[in-house]
């Protein structure tokens, strides 16, 4: 792998996440030594940067976001936010919540991932109240910056999420995410499910508030043409393991594994026409 | 003569206790062995358009206008005629698959069901559905018919599919979004055969999807629907350099690029309506930043312009003035942001 290592640290501030050797091992078959799903992965993502983990369905992206917002526990590695390493002992309820603030999650499916009977203040608010000594008036300031923050009307403040559209519902999820003040967002698929046009929107909308607030993302998409319009740096996921990682523009400009040059070969592009993906034999069941 | 024609086409359908007008105005022909790939956002009626076609709509839905099949109209069909209609002139294939396949069969009986339907010998059925499972580049057959739809893929089992709908020699193809579930190297894997085999045995295709790029890869002509209405028909070979439409231009510049990151993607403002939220006018008025007073009162028709049709008050005068602006898209780049 050329170029500046995605998977080491550089020299300065701490970074607002680092991930090393993790490795992920559901329990059960593969002759029961149990499924490697994610398989000693290593990158950093600095403060303020965005990171895209790229590959297809069920090379472990989602397993890797689990592990790394304390949904799922690793096997093995370690995963540290602004410097300080998470840890799967005991700890005191605050420190947890601390730790649950830094990182926010924001998934694919906007039409599941709100409670449907909550107005969309509430939803925002529930998250400044858990996270922050506010009184009702520094929440509605907050609220109402936070909702001018994702460009969601304010008439929709008191909407329930049936009542908007997909990309209006994951405009809460990323303002919900944002309510915490979180180092590290991860979308996992996040814009996945748009329609085309909503889908620009919200990448506009993403980089617009890394410019304002310096959070760094933990980008997830099997999207390549996603993912060059809004990550720095791109890590290559193929079956559990990181085939290739490097500055976003050479790994699409110049990829170095087969996997990446396949992956990127695939995408339907003026003047492309398809044409066999060269899958390996025994790869489909 | 056309294939498939549909003239001034719109469904009706039961929501909420009363019937509603979902798609509006669709028209276009369909010349033997010619794609056309139906593109558009969600709800725009893609998918109701060309179940329509083979008549698998809703319950309780109401169809408009006309639909003819080489002259004969599937609306007026007889139960005796639709059943040999759908055995032996038109098939489906479907986004996924495994709500389409009985689950508890073998793949070798759901090939083989609508030639044994329609009278063929099982043997010669397995004889013919064997020869297809390699032409969609699936190599055991034998094994893969013993199989059951759960042990395939996802992209297998749509192979399987497609092989299925090629078995009783079909005229026309219909395709709803037949590769959106799944991983884009698969999507090409699966394409490549539907491709191949639709061109090499002149088939017709309607070819439903949401992706622009991949409609013009496969398609011969690409039309555009929104909220019901078919707003362009253009050959696709010219889409990227002449799309006629404000919002087909606005679908082609919003699509980030694999190959060049873009300062700013030019999103399209607002939402995509549904035919259920259209209101007087042109039905993309709401979200065109070249609307003028006349686009609010007034719904342009669809018309020629050159070699392609198009609903658009200005389409001509957008063609001369744009050629620079349009395509990229920078027209729509003041009004970025969803707040409607
Ligand atoms: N709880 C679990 N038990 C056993 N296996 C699991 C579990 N969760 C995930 N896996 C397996 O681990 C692998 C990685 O899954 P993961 O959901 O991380 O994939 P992904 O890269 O997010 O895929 P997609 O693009 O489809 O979302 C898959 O093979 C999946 O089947
Ligand atoms: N069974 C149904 N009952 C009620 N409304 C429906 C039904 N099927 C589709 N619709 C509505 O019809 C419109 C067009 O649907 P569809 O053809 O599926 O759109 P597309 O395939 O372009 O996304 C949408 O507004 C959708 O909500
Ligand atoms: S008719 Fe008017 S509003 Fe409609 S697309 Fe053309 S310019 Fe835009
Ligand atoms: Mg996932
Ligand atoms: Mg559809």
């Amino acid at each position: 792998m050329a170029d500046r290592p995605v998977g080491l640290r550089e020299p300065g501030p701490p970074p607002a996440l680092e991930v090393e050797h993790l490795v992920k091992v559901f329990p059960g078959p593969r002759s029961a030594g149990g499924f490697l799903a994610v398989d000693d992965v290593s990158f950093c993502v600095p403060q303020g940067r965005s990171l895209a983990v790229v590959g297809e369905s069920g090379s472990g992206k989602t397993t890797l976001a689990r592990m790394i917002v304390g949904l799922e526990r690793p096997s093995a590695g370690r995963i540290a936010v602004a410097g300080s390493a998470r840890s799967w002992r005991r700890v005191s309820s605050a420190e947890r919540k601390r730790r649950a603030r830094e990182v926010q999650i924001v998934f694919q499916d906007p039409y599941s991932s709100l409670d449907p009977r909550q107005s969309v203040r509430r939803c925002i608010e529930e998250a400044l109240v858990l996270h922050f000594d506010l009184d009702r008036a520094g929440r509605t300031a907050r609220v109402e910056e936070l909702l001018e923050q994702v460009r969601l009307d304010r008439r929709h403040a008191d909407s329930l999420p049936k009542r908007l559209s997909g990309g209006q519902r994951q405009r809460v999820a990323i303002a919900r995410a944002l309510a915490c003040a979180p180092k590290v967002v991860i979308c996992d698929e996040a814009v996945a499910s748009l329609d085309v046009s909503i889908q620009a929107q919200v990448l506009n909308l993403m980089s617009d508030i890394r410019n304002e607030t310096g959070v760094s993302y933990l980008f997830i998409s099997h999207d390549l043409a996603v993912v060059r319009q809004v990550s720095d740096d791109i890590v290559v996921m193929r079956r559990g393991r990181i085939v290739e990682a490097g500055p976003a523009d050479r790994v699409l400009d110049a990829p170095e594994h087969p996997y990446t040059r396949r992956l990127l070969a695939a995408i339907p592009r003026p003047g492309w026409r398809p044409a066999p993906s060269q899958e390996e034999v025994g790869t489909s069941s | 003569m056309a294939i498939l024609h549909l003239e001034h086409l719109a469904i009706d359908l039961q929501t909420a206790g009363r019937l509603r007008r979902v798609v509006h105005d669709v028209t276009f022909r369909l010349a033997e062995g010619e794609a056309v790939g139906l593109v558009g956002e969600s709800g725009a009626g893609k998918s109701l358009t060309s179940r329509a076609v083979i008549r698998l709509l809703p319950d309780g839905a109401r169809v408009h206008g006309a639909i003819l099949m080489e002259g004969r109209s599937i609306t007026d069909m007889s139960r005796e005629s639709l059943r040999s209609y759908r055995l032996s002139e038109v098939a489906m294939i479907f986004q996924d698959p495994r709500a389409h396949v009985n689950p508890v069969r073998r793949v070798g009986d759901f090939l083989t069901e609508a030639l044994v339907e329609r009278g063929e010998d099982r043997k010669k059925a397995l004889e013919i559905v064997t020869g297809l499972l390699a032409t969609v580049g699936i190599e055991d057959a034998e094994r893969r018919m013993r199989q059951y739809p759960h042990e395939l893929s996802g992209g297998l089992l749509q192979r399987v599919m497609i092989a299925a709908a090629l078995s009783i020699s079909p005229k026309l193809l219909l395709a709803d979004e037949p590769t959106t579930a799944l991983d884009v190297t698969t999507q090409s894997d699966v394409m490549v055969h539907l491709d191949a085999q639709r061109r090499g045995r002149g088939l017709a295709m309607v070819f439903v999807t949401h992706d622009l790029e991949l409609a013009i890869a496969v398609c011969d002509r690409i039309a555009v629907l929104y909220a019901g209405h078919l707003v362009e028909d253009s050959p696709a070979a010219h889409l990227h350099e002449k799309a006629l439409h404000p919002y087909t231009r606005g679908l082609l510049a919003s699509r980030p690029s694999p190959t060049l990151r873009r300062e700013r993607l030019a999103a399209i403002p607002g939402r995509p309506l549904s035919g259920l939220e259209v209101q007087e006018g042109c039905v993309f008025c709401s979200r065109c930043a070249h609307a003028q007073e006349r686009c609010q009162k007034e719904r342009p028709v669809l018309r020629e312009l050159g070699d392609a049709r198009v609903a658009c008050h200005r389409a001509e005068e957008l063609l001369e003035g744009g050629r620079s602006g349009g395509a990229d898209g920078a027209e729509f780049e003041v009004r970025v942001g969803d707040r409607g």
